[in-house]
């Protein structure tokens, strides 16, 4: 099968006044369809700046990235993408937050509003649908965000630390959760994160990114023989440490 | 509903009572400076003749209610910081919208505002009455000229701070910077928009006022002068007193706004 999005020898650098700082240096991997790939690696190494690039919000000084094999120019429709907070706007409704992307791409269709009322219902914020954004709790924000993100039906999901600005206890129940709803839909996702745990709780691949400028250590392969493979079962699996040695070591391995 | 504790209780009674004296010592202060201005005057310990009193001022007001003069000077005067308040508020959002547009433009006319900001406006009025002349035009001009520098600067300022996370949502969402204008930038700007008309308001008045100084035949700026000129004390200070009660219930009807937009989200 054909990957849906494949990256060949991407380069990046950051221009100042004071100088050129080269953030990633030839990064090539492919992702699957339907496949669910962290990426880690220290802090500001570019991991983000990576997620931006295949966003489309900046462009590679080199190499080339196909979607689906076409080449990937530009702010993909198919392509969606979960910052770091929310960011759901109080001056709208829970129920408006949501529909801003469609509005944003005029398609505000009455099949997409049922379509998000339906989300809403599925993932149990139909009761806030006309509530303010302060209203809702933490996780119900995130997940009202993956509701925003997922009603332009991408066919790639970025992630980029959804859960990072939640609170310890709250993570683990919300990265359980939506990352439930986003096998459950199918999606191919490219998830970056810091949390180790995280990354191998919810994936199938894990890319290892170095230090800056960032190129690729090593891909580690995730593969858990769960009945119910959800991500708060395997932070209980035995494997589960096991890998997380794995990649804590090859992340400390140059220092 | 919970019984409330005594300790509530008494927090509450005790917040009552902090209340009623701050409002108490407010009308207090109030009447008992009307009361010694009355009585000095008439007991002739200050010059009525130049300091005037409260009741001459009171029966000054009363002439010229019935003689409908007043209604005159207080409309032309409402109605041109009306006018330049609003032309000052529709004018610089979309100059500050303009300046959010390009970088490139607010960075090369950004000394210009700050030079015209600092400047001090009265020096102005005299220069659009040569170029205007003696119209309500000018006045309007003067008020606005007061105000306009800031109010762009301000709001420029408030649309540039908006977060750049949530400008970055709408590209991720396909969005342009139209929609980010729209969608972010403007809404977000609403309560930022509503302090700098607070300020506005005010500002105008005192450049209708300064305008009406030297080029009006009426409105209450040309019965402050007027009246200085030829000592009628009692119309200059009821003018003042008018245009402290015209600037309280302008800013008055901006908070009632805020309150409603407040409430609405």
């Amino acid at each position: 099968m054909n990957p849906i999005l494949e990256l060949n020898d991407v380069s990046y650098s950051y221009h100042t006044l004071d100088g050129e700082t080269k953030a990633l240096s030839d990064i090539s991997f492919s992702l699957a369809r339907g496949e669910f790939t962290a990426v880690v690696g220290p802090s500001g190494c570019g991991k983000s700046t990576l997620l931006s690039l295949i966003a489309g919000l900046m462009k590679p000084e080199s190499g080339s990235m196909t979607l689906n094999g076409d080449p990937l120019t530009e702010n993909s429709s198919k392509i969606g993408y979960m910052l770091q907070h929310d960011h759901l706007f109080e001056w709208r409704t829970v129920y408006r937050n949501v529909l801003l992307g469609a509005e944003i791409n005029k398609a505000l269709t009455p099949e997409i509003k049922e379509r998000a009322n339906k989300l809403l219902e599925q993932y149990g914020l139909k009761r806030f649908a006309r509530s303010k954004p302060s209203e809702l709790s933490g996780g119900m924000r995130q997940r009202a965000a993956l509701i925003r993100t997922l009603l332009l039906e991408p066919e790639l999901l970025l992630l980029d630390e959804p859960f990072s600005a939640l609170d310890y206890q709250t993570r683990l129940t919300v990265s359980d959760d939506i990352g439930q709803i986003i096998r459950r839909s199918g999606k191919t996702a490219l998830l970056v994160t810091h949390d180790l745990s995280e990354a191998v709780s919810l994936s199938d691949r894990v890319i290892i990114l170095s230090k800056r400028p960032a190129s690729i250590v090593r891909i580690v392969p995730i593969a858990f023989a769960l009945e119910k493979d959800t991500p708060l079962n395997r932070r209980n699996a035995p494997e589960f440490k096991n890998y997380f040695n794995e990649i804590w070591k090859e992340l400390n391995h140059d220092e | 509903m919970n019984k409330i504790s005594h300790e509530q209780e008494r927090f509450l009674s005790r917040l009552r009572r902090h209340r009623m004296i701050v409002r108490t010592a407010r009308v207090l202060i109030l009447v008992l400076f009307l009361v010694l201005w009355e009585v000095c005057a008439n007991t002739g310990i200050i010059d009525s003749f130049i300091f005037s009193s409260p009741s001459r001022i009171a029966l000054c007001f009363y002439e010229m209610v019935v003689d409908r003069s007043i209604f005159l000077h207080i409309g032309i005067t409402l109605y041109e910081t009306i006018v330049s308040f609003l032309l000052v508020t529709l004018f610089s959002i979309l100059v500050a919208v303009l300046l959010w547009c390009s970088r490139k433009l607010s960075e090369i006319l950004e000394p210009y505002l700050v030079v015209l900001n600092s400047l001090p406006k009265s020096a102005l009025a005299p220069l659009l009455i040569v170029w205007l002349g003696a119209t309500p035009t000018t006045i309007i001009v003067a008020g606005m000229s007061v105000a306009i520098f800031g109010s762009i600067m301000n709001l420029y300022t408030s649309f540039a701070t908006v977060d750049q996370e949530k400008i970055k949502l709408i590209y991720t969402l396909h969005g342009t910077r139209r929609h980010a204008l729209f969608k972010v930038v403007l809404p977000s700007s609403v309560p930022a928009v509503i302090s700098n008309m607070k300020v506005n308001i005010g500002l105008c008045l005192v450049g209708v006022v300064i305008g009406e100084f030297l080029a009006a035949r009426n409105g209450l700026g040309y019965l402050i002068i007027y009246s200085s000129q030829v000592f009628k004390m009692n119309w200059l200070l009821m003018s003042i007193v008018l245009l402290c009660i015209m600037a309280m219930v302008l800013y008055a009807v901006i908070g009632v706004v805020e309150k409603l937009y407040d409430r609405k989200v």
